[in-house]
């Protein structure tokens, strides 16, 4: 369709909607937001009788080069390092995409813009493709790859594992709580507009670097129909911008959303792309590099800064500080070690960190060595089971870290943490901002306003209160991540498949007790619980030599 | 001024290295657990469908330890089973027979505007509009016209609208792409009605608007459609529309109307856009109709089931029929009227009848009134 037969086209079907008179449609989803003042901005122009030959042909490329995967042997040069990042991965990504499907109907009620509606309904179609899409990915992962274990478990272990838990804040933040603020703000405006640039650009990069162009295929694809996301956001917020009463809960969400998004997208991103990799080059981008140029460049001063003249209030606080805990606290670095000491619990295979990967570590990031080099070389002392328990249980100066309550992401920038009895129950936060979040902005009133339709932080939300006391082979077992042997675990700290000895069973890992940090926490006296967080902040959780 | 020689020798690109990480190369505990394992297929091996759908949307049911994470503010989190009145044991016993996922989504859509493109132009190049009458040229700009506005209004309102509600991925995708063929086939109507415009001197593309909006036999249908769009349960939003408005109505319009009159009137292209419409009502059905299957012939819920789903057909049979009475005036509009509206109405009435026998409901006596 030419472009000028696709204004015309754009045009006539702007007359399919109407006002209605007899009934209006039900409200399923509530917001706090007005839009009764606001003109009508419209989004990129979509029409379906162009979209689906495009996606069609758009498909045939990304299948195409599936066979050409696989008929080229590509897994013959996939870096298993890189690819057990996938089974966490491709588990968690599938039900953001989804969620942004089930999102659009509570954009399209709390907005009053037909126009917007249709690129929003377009949108819906688009997230179905590529939530199936990456799923097909990974299935195509779990018949070609060496080890399947993990990703055969995929969306039960995404259901059931931790690691699982803190990514579904990416997606179940779409689709509850006030209308605009989940599917508008947190989809759109941050988790669209800014992360998806780390998530489908960067990732790919860094897979097609160890030898995986299918992520780049798949991925790259599904970014393409990013800018027409992003375009019916902006129209929306444009619109609310219009009413002086939204500032605030614009200013309230941007807030919110910034800062969790930063938390999950960069704990887990951050680890695939710094860890996943045997890409060393010293002038290939680090997380914090690309960070930089995607987000901080990309969206923070060429999108968000440029609001402040329709005078919205950006965080600059909070893009400063989560660029703070990237670059200077070791946030990246600190994440990657905790998953990597709860290895018995995960459902993918971490390996260990070499010589090559401290010099690049100690160039990117000076005094990596000092902070986190002896606790990777206690890792791989440790690695193999027989003459020693997993590394979570031996003496290696690493203390198991609290949980954040808001993001769910460990407390582990351990100067940073805040604690606080919330609802009659001691909560430990990362971040002075995730505290805020639960105490302040979910909550029904904000800033001396009524707040009816902000959502709740509700769940299980400490994923270690499950299993307070169990013991880990019980664990692993209730959670499922055992092979087909009925012994063997599917996690390992190692990737060596070549002998069976090395791989750990249920044997090796019973008589371990597992215990809640939270409930422990909550059964401290006053004076025991100041002191516990006075030594927590104060650790600085170094392995000695 | 670095010269291209020392341009290229500080060139850095990776090093893929050969690693022998392909399937079979080692064997191994779980080397070969190549299935998705956390569901039971319908048959022995899973499809593509079931694979890429099945728990993507988790449920504190099956998986889902920890709950879900996220609530509204009067407590719902996630995918409430109580948003619709029907209950079910096992919800994730409904499969899409059509086995929709991206692939056949994208292909059935774009094979249809293809076919609907190719047909267009040659109607435009062969000239065909111009043997149209004047009388059918205004019934297609007023009625074929005014219909674009109750798919779009369905598609948007009702179908889009409700698949964020159902408590499985199946049931919502299955609905999304309900949504998506509604809204398909009104653009394309809409299109249909700018291409006419742009090659039919007398033909009016503007009618359709006043048509749907103040036209009094159209008000029953618009009323029709803005009640569906107005229910609050899922289900019975569905219900209403696929069981009850599309025979009733949409059959009864798009098929035993124009499909059937188009062709005495010298008109050709009209079945060919509006036949997509039936073709993906004819998938849609096929759809609803497995889900209202499974949910009414359930083993503990299935009876109860059957008395909400009774309740629903008293309520919307009177107003589709009430629709349908007050489209009768267009029967007589076209110069060859190849059709009564009785034996069309008739024949709407022995599909619904077809339709609710096949779910094992009783008729309802709404529909002899």
């Amino acid at each position: 369709m030419s472009r000028q037969s696709l204004t015309k086209a754009h045009q006539k079907i702007t007359e399919l909607s109407w006002e209605p008179t007899f009934a209006t449609p039900a409200t399923r989803f509530a917001t706090d937001y007005k839009f009764d003042k606001s003109p009508k901005k419209d989004p990129l122009k979509q029409v379906l009788r162009s979209y689906f030959p495009m996606e069609e042909e758009k498909d045939n490329r990304v299948f195409g080069a599936m066979d050409g995967a696989i008929r080229g042997n590509m897994f013959r040069q996939v870096q298993q390092r890189w690819m057990e990042w996938q089974k966490l991965f491709l588990s968690i990504i599938p039900f953001p995409e989804i969620s942004a499907a089930r999102a659009m109907p509570m954009a399209i009620g709390a907005v009053p813009n037909p126009e917007i509606h249709n690129g929003l309904a377009v949108q819906m179609i688009d997230e179905v493709r590529h939530s199936t899409i990456q799923m097909n990915l990974k299935r195509l992962y779990m018949n070609h790859y060496i080890d399947p274990a993990g990703f055969d478990i995929s969306e039960k272990a995404f259901a059931n594992c931790y690691a699982g838990t803190i990514g579904r804040q990416f997606g179940e933040g779409f689709i509850t709580g006030d209308a605009i603020t989940a599917a508008n703000v947190y989809l759109t405006l941050v988790a669209e507009t800014a992360f998806t640039n780390t998530l489908f650009v960067a990732m790919p990069s860094e897979a097609a670097a160890n030898g995986d162009y299918l992520l780049p295929t798949v991925f790259h694809s599904v970014q393409s129909d990013e800018s027409r996301h992003i375009s019916n956001g902006y129209s929306i917020l444009l619109m609310a911008l219009a009413d002086e009463e939204n500032r605030q809960l614009l200013q309230r969400d941007l807030r919110y959303a910034w800062w969790n998004n930063h938390c999950v997208v960069d704990a887990a991103i951050g680890t695939f792309i710094e860890y996943g990799t045997k890409d060393r080059r010293k002038d290939r981008d680090s997380y914090a590099e690309m960070w930089r140029r995607w987000i901080y460049d990309d969206y923070y001063r060429s999108y968000l800064i440029p609001l402040e003249k329709y005078g919205l209030k950006i965080p600059h606080d909070l893009v400063e500080e989560a660029w703070n805990r990237i670059y200077n606290k070791g946030y990246v670095h600190k994440v990657a070690q905790f998953f990597a000491t709860g290895w018995p619990v995960n459902f993918w295979r971490i390996d260990g960190m070499t010589d090559d990967d401290f010099e690049w570590f100690e160039h990117k990031y000076p005094g990596w060595y000092n902070q986190y080099g002896r606790w990777w070389e206690a890792y791989n002392r440790l690695r193999h089971p027989g003459g020693n328990k997993p590394i979570a249980f031996e003496n290696v100066g690493y203390e198991y870290p609290h949980r954040c309550w808001s993001c769910m992401v460990p407390c582990l920038v351990r100067e940073d943490l805040v604690a606080d009895e919330v609802d009659g129950q001691w909560r430990t936060y990362c971040s002075e901002t995730c505290h805020w979040t639960d105490t302040v902005a979910f909550r029904p009133t904000y800033e001396g306003r009524d707040t009816p339709s902000m959502g709740r932080l509700t769940g299980k939300r400490e994923w270690e209160t499950l299993y307070h006391n169990w013991d880990l082979a019980d664990i692993i077992k209730d959670l499922g991540y055992v092979r087909d042997d009925g012994r063997t675990l599917v996690p390992q700290p190692h990737l060596d498949l070549d002998d069976p000895r090395k791989l750990w069973t249920l044997d090796d890992v019973r008589g371990l007790p597992f215990a809640s940090p939270n409930v422990s926490l909550n059964e401290m006296t006053p004076e025991q619980r100041e002191a516990h967080l006075a030594a927590y902040r104060a650790n600085p959780n170094v392995t000695s030599v | 001024m670095a010269t291209p020689t020392e341009q290229q020798a500080r060139r850095s690109f990776p090093k893929p290295e050969l690693t022998d990480a392909e399937a079979g190369a080692l064997t191994f505990p779980s080397s070969t657990s190549r299935a998705f394992n956390y569901f039971k297929p319908k048959k022995l091996r899973a499809s593509m469908y079931e694979d890429v759908t099945f728990d993507v949307q988790p449920d504190p049911d099956r998986h889902l330890t920890q709950g879900w994470i996220y609530a509204f503010a009067n407590g719902d989190a996630g995918y409430p089973q109580d948003w619709t009145a029907l209950r079910s044991g096992n919800w994730h016993a409904f499969l899409d027979p059509n086995e929709e996922w991206e692939q056949t989504i994208y292909r059935n859509n774009a094979s249809i505007v293809r076919q609907t493109q190719l047909n267009l132009d040659n109607a435009r190049r062969a000239g065909a509009y111009q043997v149209w009458t004047r009388s059918w040229s205004e019934f297609v700009e007023r009625h074929v016209g005014a219909w674009m506005h109750a798919e779009n209004g369905l598609g948007m309102h009702v179908f889009v609208s409700v698949q964020r509600s159902a408590p499985t991925n199946m049931i919502n995708t299955m609905l999304a792409v309900n949504g998506t063929h509604k809204l398909r086939f009104a653009q394309d109507l809409a299109l249909y009605n700018l291409e006419l415009s742009e090659n039919l001197p007398d033909f009016d593309g503007t009618a359709h608007r006043a048509v749907w909006h103040t036209d009094p036999i159209w008000q029953g249908v618009r009323e029709n459609v803005e009640r569906l769009t107005a229910i609050e349960d899922w289900a019975e939003a569905v219900f209403a529309t696929n069981f009850v408005f599309e025979p009733l109505v949409g059959e009864l319009f798009r098929s035993h109307l124009v499909m059937q009159i188009s062709a005495r009137n010298g008109d050709y292209s009209t079945p060919t856009v509006m036949g997509t419409g039936e073709h993906d009502y004819d998938r849609d059905l096929r759809a609803a109709r497995a889900l209202f299957t499974v949910l009414l012939r359930e083993e503990k819920y299935g009876a109860a089931n059957a008395e909400v789903v009774d309740g629903w057909l008293a309520r919307w049979v009177p107003v589709s029929l009430d629709a349908t009475r007050r489209l009768q005036p267009i029967w007589s509009q076209p110069q060859e009227k190849a059709l009564r509206f009785e034996d069309s109405l008739d024949r709407a009435k022995e599909r619904l009848r077809g339709l609710l026998s096949d779910l094992g409901l009783n008729e309802p006596k709404e529909l002899n009134q």
